[in-house]
């Protein structure tokens, strides 16, 4: 072998069993890990999986959809498949891979051994791993009575009485509920954990106002988390019991409340798109900085505008609601205090654009996705501020346009983020560095697979096109955009593989990666790649928000200007 | 590895003014609070849906035809927070004998409160006719004071373990502050309970 030599000075040099890797070493160790690291790569890598799976529902319904009149897809086939995607997507795949990237880079970052509640730590990745099964296996074991029923068909937000017994045989709903309230205990666990540990295991000098702003939007994160998750659990609980006990929460024959659920729904759902897109923006604020060379502009601001994303994001759950009909005095103030959210937010984006600005920009792959991901991003908040017009909403709602604005949110705002994350971090992870053409080729497939994909539904929204279709009559001048928007899914596809294979390829033949890579400042980069089960050797003291400035420049540290 | 691996390094060009002490909070009472606020979300939907529905059954029975006032249940439930104070102060005091003492009438009130829900649920079942099922605000009922029940026998249990454990022994005095938490998550259950108590027989009884 070439590379003996170097990897004989290593073995030398490195702490005992650290040679190991992360991934080998026994899968049985998988089921009985309290490591936060380990813990997070497989919150990652099942959340990966999960993703691969709801992506592909996702490439029969674009395929169902390319050509009006088409019949690749039966209409309930139809129906579960975009049931499955979406709440896949949302539970099964977003919350499992930022709460990755929290587990995994949180205690790193605030100089910690672990997690505060270790075993608590695995207990909520195992309640998510087994809801996500217990979903899946819906597809098995749902069939009910008289063969009622499969997977579930009712929409990922399951608007009742669509959701009553009279109109969901079968126990396809139940698994839909069920499998959503224990994955949501897993991610209660998981939140009260980061905040904990945020709170009470930072390392010598690491004060608040020393955090990567990485740490302080995860505290934003895991409060909203706290707060918004238990309205979705209550709402599970009410309709198992309408479905089980014969209650009447959402029994509108009774004396209940359709509309209560959509509000129940949303009081979660909309914080949950905040809880979804800030993990995000903490990627961003890492990886902007170190790719320009410059500390974050603004830090104090960033952190206020966070903590005031998560505020007004808790009183603007009825603008998904415009078309049930509320008083004019309920539109007007859900269409303002969402067009107010988009104050703070585009705060951020100037920010960004601040520390880009006079920086010495590395064009490196992290540095690419989010640059990707503030013009898509900019894009979505735009999209999303035209909904938040209560006029305007009562048109499009429901309607490919807010497909196009809430897929411009989560894959140009989120998964753009999560994939920079990926490339930044997988050095510290695994020690070696993913290939940089591979990564090439994965960026610009996927960019250019995206766009063509979800811009043309802006087009067809517009012209009328409903969601949840599972086709359309020729003649409405839909059919060039959805044949559009599907030619675009085989280089998402192709793009994804190429993450994939780079994935698979680095981890083996990839370039050593060292500690610290990017030449960054934060603690995560302090010690090895990857890093000793017990994180630091000497647990570290900070002196300033960039501690890994401090030690590298001595002659001029930051905390001099601090 | 390199000489980045030694953070210890970052110790070297301190202002030495800096050598503060470095004190962070207890994680257990961050934790438990942190427990409490989402508990509170969760209960605040239970209660938002209650009053939501106040008026909105279309049949009988209604809450002002059978519900009564639990004074006794509420009397016994609110001073069992006291009692748990006192133990609490015992067991920091290292008085074994008077934290068992109070400590055991807690679970004791506790389980009086428990006693008067289970004989409330089973007069409403079987003298009123009310189920979960017979109208909005027998779901709602039952929904709302059935999670405070079962925050209740939770506490019940905690409670227990720690009776049974000190008796056997293997409670240990610098074990202060977990007895200190599972009085807090005690109080927690007992405020519940206030909003129950007016939401459920106070407003929705007269109005």
């Amino acid at each position: 072998m070439a590379t003996t030599t170097e990897e004989e000075i290593d073995i030398e040099l490195s702490p005992p069993g650290e040679e190991k890797g992360v991934l080998t070493g026994g899968i049985q160790s998988l089921f009985y890990t309290v490591d936060h690291k380990k813990l997070g790569l497989m919150y990652i890598g099942s959340g990966l999986i999960f993703f691969v799976i709801a992506g592909l529902m996702a490439t029969a319904i674009r395929i169902q959809l390319a050509i009006p009149k088409n019949d690749f897809l039966e209409p309930d086939v139809f129906n579960r498949f975009f049931t499955m995607h979406g709440t896949a997507m949302v539970f099964y795949v977003g919350m499992p891979i930022i709460f990755g990237f929290a587990n995994y880079l949180i205690p790193l970052m605030i100089g910690a051994r672990d997690m505060a509640f270790p075993r608590l730590n695995a207990f909520g990745f195992w309640m998510f791993f087994f809801s996500a099964c217990l979903f899946y296996f819906s597809y098995l074991g749902a069939e009910g009575l008289y063969g009622a029923g499969s997977a579930p068909d009712v929409g990922w937000f399951a608007y009742s009485p669509l959701t009553a017994k009279a109109f969901s045989r079968g126990h396809s709903t139940d698994y839909w509920t069920l499998s959503i309230l224990l994955g949501g205990i897993g991610s209660l666990a998981t939140a009260l954990n980061i905040l904990v540990t945020v709170f009470c295991f930072r390392c010598k000098g690491m004060t608040l106002g020393r955090m990567p702003l990485f740490v302080w939007l995860w505290i934003v994160v895991a409060f909203l988390t706290l707060i918004a998750l238990p309205p979705l659990s209550a709402c599970q609980i009410m309709l198992t019991l309408d479905r089980y006990l014969g209650a009447n929460f959402f029994n509108t024959q009774a004396g209940g409340s359709a509309v209560l659920w959509q509000h129940f729904f949303w009081i979660f759902g909309h914080p949950e798109v905040y809880i979804l897109i800030l993990p995000g923006f903490a990627i961003a604020s890492e990886v902007i900085p170190v790719f320009s060379r410059k500390p974050i502009f603004g830090y104090p601001i960033m952190v206020a505008a966070s903590v005031m994303i998560a505020f007004i994001s808790l009183g603007v759950w009825a603008h998904h609601m415009f078309t049930v009909g509320m008083t004019s005095l309920g539109n007007t103030f859900f269409a303002i205090s969402t067009m107010i959210i988009a104050v703070p937010t585009g705060i951020k984006i100037f920010n960004w654009l601040g520390t880009m600005y006079g920086g010495k920009i590395r064009l490196d792959l992290p540095m690419m996705f989010c640059i990707a991901f503030l013009f898509q991003f900019l894009i979505a908040g735009l999209t999303g501020v035209m909904l938040s017009v209560a006029p305007f909403n009562w048109q499009l709602s429901d309607s490919y346009f807010v497909v196009a604005h809430f897929h411009y949110v989560l894959i140009g705002g989120l998964l753009f983020t999560l994939f920079a994350g990926i490339y930044y971090w997988y050095p510290k992870a695994i020690g070696r560095m993913l290939n940089h053409k591979l990564g090439l080729w994965h960026f610009w497939l996927f960019i250019f697979g995206f766009t063509l994909t979800f811009a043309p539904q802006h087009v067809s929204g517009i012209l009328g096109m409903p969601r949840r279709i599972f086709t359309y009559d020729p003649g409405r001048g839909w059919e060039i955009w959805n044949f559009i928007s599907t030619v675009g899914v085989p280089f998402q596809i192709a793009g994804v593989a190429c993450l994939v294979a780079n994935m698979i390829w680095s981890y083996f033949k990839g370039k050593k990666a060292g500690d610290d890579p990017w030449d960054a400042w934060t603690l995560e980069w302090a010690t090895t790649s990857p890093p000793a089960e017990y994180n630091f050797e000497k647990l570290p003291v900070v002196r300033s928000r960039r501690p890994l400035w401090d030690l590298k420049h001595p002659e001029d540290p930051d905390w001099k200007h601090e | 590895m390199s000489e980045l691996s030694d953070v210890g390094m970052i110790n070297q060009s301190v202002p030495p003014e800096e050598e503060a002490e470095w004190k962070l909070p207890s994680f257990r009472k961050v934790g438990v609070i942190l427990l409490i606020l989402t508990e509170t979300a969760l209960f605040t939907i239970f209660v938002v849906a209650y009053l939501f529905y106040i008026k909105k059954s279309l049949n009988g029975p209604y809450p002002q035809d059978v519900l009564e006032l639990p004074i006794l249940a509420t009397v016994a439930l609110l001073s069992s927070s006291i009692t748990v104070v006192i133990a609490e102060r015992a067991f920091m005091k290292n008085a074994r004998g008077t934290f068992h003492l109070w400590w055991g009438l807690t679970m004791v009130l506790g389980l009086f409160f428990l006693g008067f829900t289970a004989h409330e649920w089973y007069t409403l079942i079987y003298r009123d006719g009310l189920t979960i099922a017979t109208n909005v605000f027998g779901s709602t009922f039952y929904a709302l004071v059935g999670l405070h029940a079962s925050h209740v026998i939770i506490g019940l249990i905690l409670l227990g373990l720690v009776f049974v454990l000190s008796l056997l022994g293997h409670v240990k005095p610098d074990q202060a502050e977990r007895i200190e938490m599972i009085s807090w998550y005690w109080h927690f259950v007992d405020v519940v309970w206030i909003v129950v108590f007016i939401v459920v027989y106070i407003i929705s009884r007269s109005a």
